[in-house]
């Protein structure tokens, strides 16, 4: 390949805040070892937790960490797309509502009243939704939090023109791999592994733990069947539910599921 | 084994075998560490007994078994002190022939204008002895000797573990409820493929040698001769595990069943419960599939070469230009039974399952495949041949 008898631009990097705990963002700022190079290879140009230095748009790559649950954010997320050539979410928030899409089974004006002493200060939408949900998004980076090793190479894909190579398998094969025995078939704990996207290389399990489904649904995962196979084992709805209505409640086939669990136990 | 061919005639068990006691089992530990070897032995981690290095007698299961169904696994105290009274549980000793993540290749370059040099590892292989290897894990491991050696590309990686392996077996004195390799034609009884052989008896174990350097080892060891009452003894005991076999796969006519019932509705119905999860490929002592993928770094002038275990159950295993070509869980789950079953017989001359129930155990909806075939069979689709020459 020939280089250009130009120094490339570098490309902008913005880094985004919605509905969030910002761990995500703490996962860029986690990359000791490689944030000199990541500076090196792009343009850190909109990142509040790491400069007050902000320079305007457009950018060439968006970082959006958090979720929609103001009317101030679903404006505020139009501008973000406007601004940006590609728009790449990261972590549950973003990609499917994170925790605080708990809302969503809930009246938000009894949660309002319950924390603040002036509840009509606050200005808030009924539920908490995912980045996709309003603008297109170019690529979903999973996890509560993400997995700094991934954010790597989506970055590096991103600035290669190139998909990310990310697996969309089972948690279970990482446990495989990693020779982690499971907790489901030899000690009975409930797991969300054989439903969950990996990404955080099987780190429950290997503490005796069972997944929590972080990472979110993996591909065409069958919640169905996960669910009979633990009811079928003892576990029951106090259980299964607030496994199911956790980091990534509202992504779509975990909302699904529970939402026939809760159905399930009404007509028993 | 140096050499998997040259066990195929075991050494005449009652002129060989000789009898250990049970407090010089360690004995044998220390010989096959002063012979500088990593022991690999059971050993229980995680409610399980898994395989992991070794150096004595007491981290071994002593006095523990495994209880076994589809779906499940649970460890139970023994009410004797046998040391191999349990039977297989989540690992193989696929992981340590195979490993589950290798390096194959690295690539460096100085800049981007320059050349590209690429280098493969070169690692001094590791000398393992195996302890506790049954029946049907000799057969899983010939099995994973042909894919890796006897084909027109051998593995280097497997070539070099697999040559330096020594293998002590030990029969099968009982069985779970998932084993069927009577009808797999694999066990419960050693035959071939070992270095030496234990089965545990009341005071000890018979030790038969199966090669050469097996016999230096038995050598080196503080053994008596073994009488009639130890063989009758071990044949007692080995009895007791054919008994046990509870569960049976009738692989007649196997091949053209299964492939002549691609269509059948329980391919739909298994799909109902088949989590995808990948586990019973990964527990499964015989599949060898893996995925490569580079690893570049972000300065782009590094690249790790990868290898790592992969699934016909992960949606992206069959991933091609353009789109994924088992795009369901219906068609990955028929892909590994009639692969596993059927077509590797086209492949490589044999059954790719030896019975070793792993894939029933390990599976958390507890899919059995013996029930699969069967239900299969009992509903058989195919239209008879016209004529019935045949």
């Amino acid at each position: 390949m020939k280089s250009s008898p130009e120094t490339p631009r570098r490309p902008r990097l913005a880094l985004h805040k919605f509905a969030s705990c910002d761990g995500c963002q703490l996962s860029l700022l986690s990359c000791e070892d490689e944030l000199m190079a990541i500076a090196g290879q792009v343009e850190i140009s909109y990142f509040l937790e790491a400069t007050s230095c902000i320079q305007p748009g457009p950018y060439e790559i968006a970082l959006v960490e958090g979720s929609i649950t103001t009317p101030h954010d679903k404006e505020r997320i139009q501008q973000v797309r406007r601004d940006a050539q590609k728009v790449v979410t990261i972590g549950a928030c973003a990609t499917s509502g994170g925790i605080q899409s708990l809302k969503n089974w809930a009246n938000h004006e009894d949660f309002l009243k319950c924390v603040y002493a002036r509840p009509e200060f606050i200005e808030t939408l009924a539920t908490s939704t995912a980045i996709a949900d309003h603008i297109p998004v170019d690529f979903e980076l999973r996890g509560c939090p993400i997995n700094r090793h991934q954010l790597l190479e989506v970055l590096v894909a991103m600035i290669n023109g190139r998909m990310p190579k990310i697996p969309r398998h089972s948690v279970c094969l990482d446990c495989k791999r990693r020779g982690v025995v499971c907790v489901e078939v030899a000690q009975g704990i409930p797991c969300l592994g054989p439903i969950t996207q990996t990404g955080c290389g099987a780190l429950c399990p290997t503490y005796d733990r069972g997944c929590y489904g972080c990472f979110g649904p993996a591909a065409q995962a069958n919640c169905t069947g996960l669910v009979h196979t633990l009811q079928d084992n003892g576990a029951t709805k106090d259980t299964l539910l607030p496994l199911l209505r956790n980091f990534n409640a509202a992504a779509p086939e975990f909302a699904e599921q529970s939402n026939a669990l809760e159905n399930q136990e009404e007509t028993l | 084994m140096t050499q998997p061919d040259s066990t195929s005639s075991t050494v005449a068990p009652n002129e060989e075998a000789q009898f250990l006691p049970t407090d010089r089992l360690q004995l044998l530990i220390d010989a096959l560490i002063a012979d500088d070897r990593v022991v690999i032995g059971p050993t229980i981690e995680q409610q399980a007994i898994v395989y992991e290095e070794i150096s004595s007698v007491d981290d071994l299961p002593r006095g523990w078994t495994d209880v076994q169904s589809p779906g499940n696994y649970r460890l139970e105290k023994r009410d004797d002190d046998t040391y191999f009274g349990y039977v297989v549980g989540p690992h193989s000793w696929k992981q340590f022939l195979f490993p589950p993540l290798t390096v194959v290749a690295t690539a460096d370059r100085e800049s981007a204008d320059t050349k590209w040099s690429m280098q493969a590892p070169q690692e001094d292989p590791l000398r393992y002895a195996f302890l506790g290897v049954r029946a049907c894990e000799l057969a899983a491991i010939a099995v994973q000797d042909r894919v890796f050696l006897q084909g027109p590309y051998v593995d280097p990686v497997y070539r070099a573990r697999r040559d330096a392996a020594f293998i002590v077996a030990v029969n099968c004195t009982q069985a779970a409820s998932t084993c069927f390799c009577t009808s797999m034609n694999t066990g419960p009884k050693c035959k071939s493929g070992f270095d030496l052989a234990l089965t545990e008896i009341d005071g000890g174990f018979l030790i038969e040698c199966g090669s050469e350097a097996g016999a230096v080892i038995l050598k080196s060891l503080e053994t008596d001769d073994a009488g009639s009452r130890h063989h009758d003894l071990a044949e007692n005991a080995q009895q007791q595990a054919v008994e046990q076999i509870s569960k049976t796969l009738d692989t007649g006519g196997i091949r053209d069943l299964l492939l002549g019932n691609l269509e059948h509705p329980q391919w739909e119905e298994v799909a109902n419960r088949c989590l995808s999860c990948t586990n019973c490929t990964m527990v499964c002592p015989t599949c060898f599939c893996s995925t490569v993928t580079d690893v570049a770094d972000l300065s782009g002038d590094h690249v790790d070469r990868k290898r790592q275990w992969d699934s016909c159950f992960n949606i992206d295993f069959s991933y091609m230009n353009g789109g994924v070509v088992r795009n369901n869980v219906k068609s990955r789950y028929r892909q590994w039974l009639t692969h596993k079953l059927a077509s590797w017989h086209d492949q490589f001359g044999e059954s790719g399952c030896v019975g070793c129930g792993r894939c029933l155990t390990w599976c958390p909806p507890g899919i059995d495949l013996t029930e699969e075939v069967a239900a299969i069979r009992l509903h058989d689709l195919r239209v008879p041949p016209e004529g019935s020459s045949s």
